[in-house]
């Protein structure tokens, strides 16, 4: 049998979030990935919106190269708050 | 979801037992297993696992589809995530049976709510499955030719209506059960399907319990109706937990891989001791004069269970084994019209805008 595309489907929870991967499931195009999504994943109110991506069309990085992709971020410290020194008293800052 | 007991916390140290356990037997918890009784290692260093997937183990990290994992542990995945999607599927047939008989519209909507629901974590496990390199169309060919299983539960018949408050209370109370700890399993698609299927589990087994109620609070025939279906799903629900633990070739490789967290005797012992307390409230009895509080043991004693019959309906030669996968089968087979027609829908609009693009 061949089979559908896969698409994976993301859902904004409410209005103000984001939209977050709820997962993926199988459909002949994009109209009816979105109806399957509605009732896979948002039977509950689980969602107000919905993005489906043909799941050939992502992109990833590779957790082979995980360390060099991401360690360059390790040692710069000073990209957060809490490396300053503050003097005893100062607000707001 | 349901709410966790206590004993699903666990500190770090505590952790560290869990790629230890072996004597399958005493590893209640290989989350709080005392010094005294920590046993020794299963499968220390196996030379075949990668670094890194031992260190994500040995720190309760994820397994994530595209990490590098032993080809053990990825085959064993499939396995159990394919029977369950196979289980999830087959189970909307003896509900399915009663939709259109079902007593009350009220009754009716609920049962197509929770039929669907099934469907709907059928699906979420086929996905999990599917990032582990497999395809839904074999995981499907694989049920039809019987060469994967489903679980043996569903090989029941549903007689009465009282059967679907019965499964709804029992069945889908035994899966909470079980599959509760694998909200926590070690590979991550599979942990968040889980999750998924556990928060919706709960509604099939409340309004199970509830239709056991109402029948054994209506007529002295209504509450026969409700002790018979109890009657007959007692067995086969304790046998949904597997073998007991001496007769599970699996469980200790599994449990070391983090995909398993409790054997299979020690969540048998807790859907009891859930379950009498509840039998109670019903006003109904559960079919084993054995069963009884034991104080030293701090547990509900019980008949052993007999697993001849298991491995009789295992083999095929339950109830319903023909009628399940033929039904199954044929489903498919009439419903291959409509994906084909999605097909040629989807080709021939893919067509339609591509030749707009192009003038």
């Amino acid at each position: 049998m061949s089979q559908e595309p896969l698409w994976e489907v993301f859902i904004r929870s409410r209005r103000g979030m984001s939209h977050v991967h709820a997962g993926s499931l199988h459909a002949a195009d994009a109209e009816m990935a979105l109806r399957n999504a509605r009732d896979v994943y948002t039977r509950r109110q689980e969602g107000v919106s919905i993005w489906v991506v043909p799941a050939s069309a992502i992109e990833a990085s590779s957790p082979d190269e995980k360390d060099a992709f991401f360690d360059p971020a390790g040692d710069k410290v000073y990209r957060h708050p809490t490396f300053y020194d503050v003097p005893e008293g100062v607000q707001h800052l | 979801m349901p709410r966790l007991d206590p004993c699903y916390t666990r500190t770090p140290e505590m952790r560290a037992f869990v790629t230890r356990a072996v004597t399958v037997g005493d590893v209640y918890g290989n989350d709080f297993t005392t010094p005294e009784q920590q046993p020794t290692p299963v499968i220390a260093d196996r030379p075949d696992e990668p670094a890194s997937f031992r260190a994500l183990l040995e720190t309760d990290g994820r397994v994530e589809p595209r990490d590098e994992m032993p080809e053990g542990y990825r085959k064993t995945l499939v396995r159990q995530i394919a029977q369950h999607a196979h289980s999830e599927i087959i189970g909307m047939q003896p509900e399915g049976n009663w939709i259109s008989r079902a007593p009350s519209l009220r009754r009716k909507a609920i049962l197509m709510a929770k039929v669907q629901d099934e469907a709907g974590h059928g699906l979420y496990l086929y996905a999990a499955a599917e990032t582990l390199g497999v395809d839904r169309a074999d995981l499907l060919d694989q049920l039809h030719s019987g060469r994967q299983k489903y679980s043996s539960i569903f090989n029941y018949p549903t007689l009465t209506w009282a059967d679907v408050g019965a499964i709804g209370w029992l069945v889908d109370g035994a899966a909470i059960v079980n599959q509760v700890p694998l909200c926590r399993c070690s590979y991550g698609p599979y942990a968040r399907a889980m999750v998924r299927v556990c928060k919706e589990e709960s509604f099939h087994q409340r309004q199970g319990f509830e239709i056991l109620h109402t029948l054994s609070h209506g007529s002295e025939a209504q509450k026969a109706m409700a002790q018979d279906a109890v009657n007959r799903t007692w067995w086969p629900s304790l046998m949904m937990f597997g073998p007991p633990d001496d007769d599970s070739p699996n469980s200790a490789q599994s449990m070391a891989w983090g995909i398993k967290r409790f054997s299979n005797d020690d969540l048998r012992q807790r859907f009891i001791d859930m379950t009498v307390p509840q039998a109670e409230a019903l006003g109904l009895t559960l079919p084993d004069d054995a069963i009884r509080w034991n104080e030293e043991r701090g547990h509900y004693d019980f008949t052993p269970v007999d697993f001849t019959e298991l491995f009789e309906v295992i083999r095929g030669n339950g109830p319903c084994n023909e009628q399940r996968l033929s039904h199954r089968v044929k489903a498919h087979e009439d419903g291959a019209w409509v994906r084909e027609a999605a097909a040629a829908y989807a080709d021939k609009q893919a067509a339609r805008h591509a030749q707009e693009g192009a003038a």
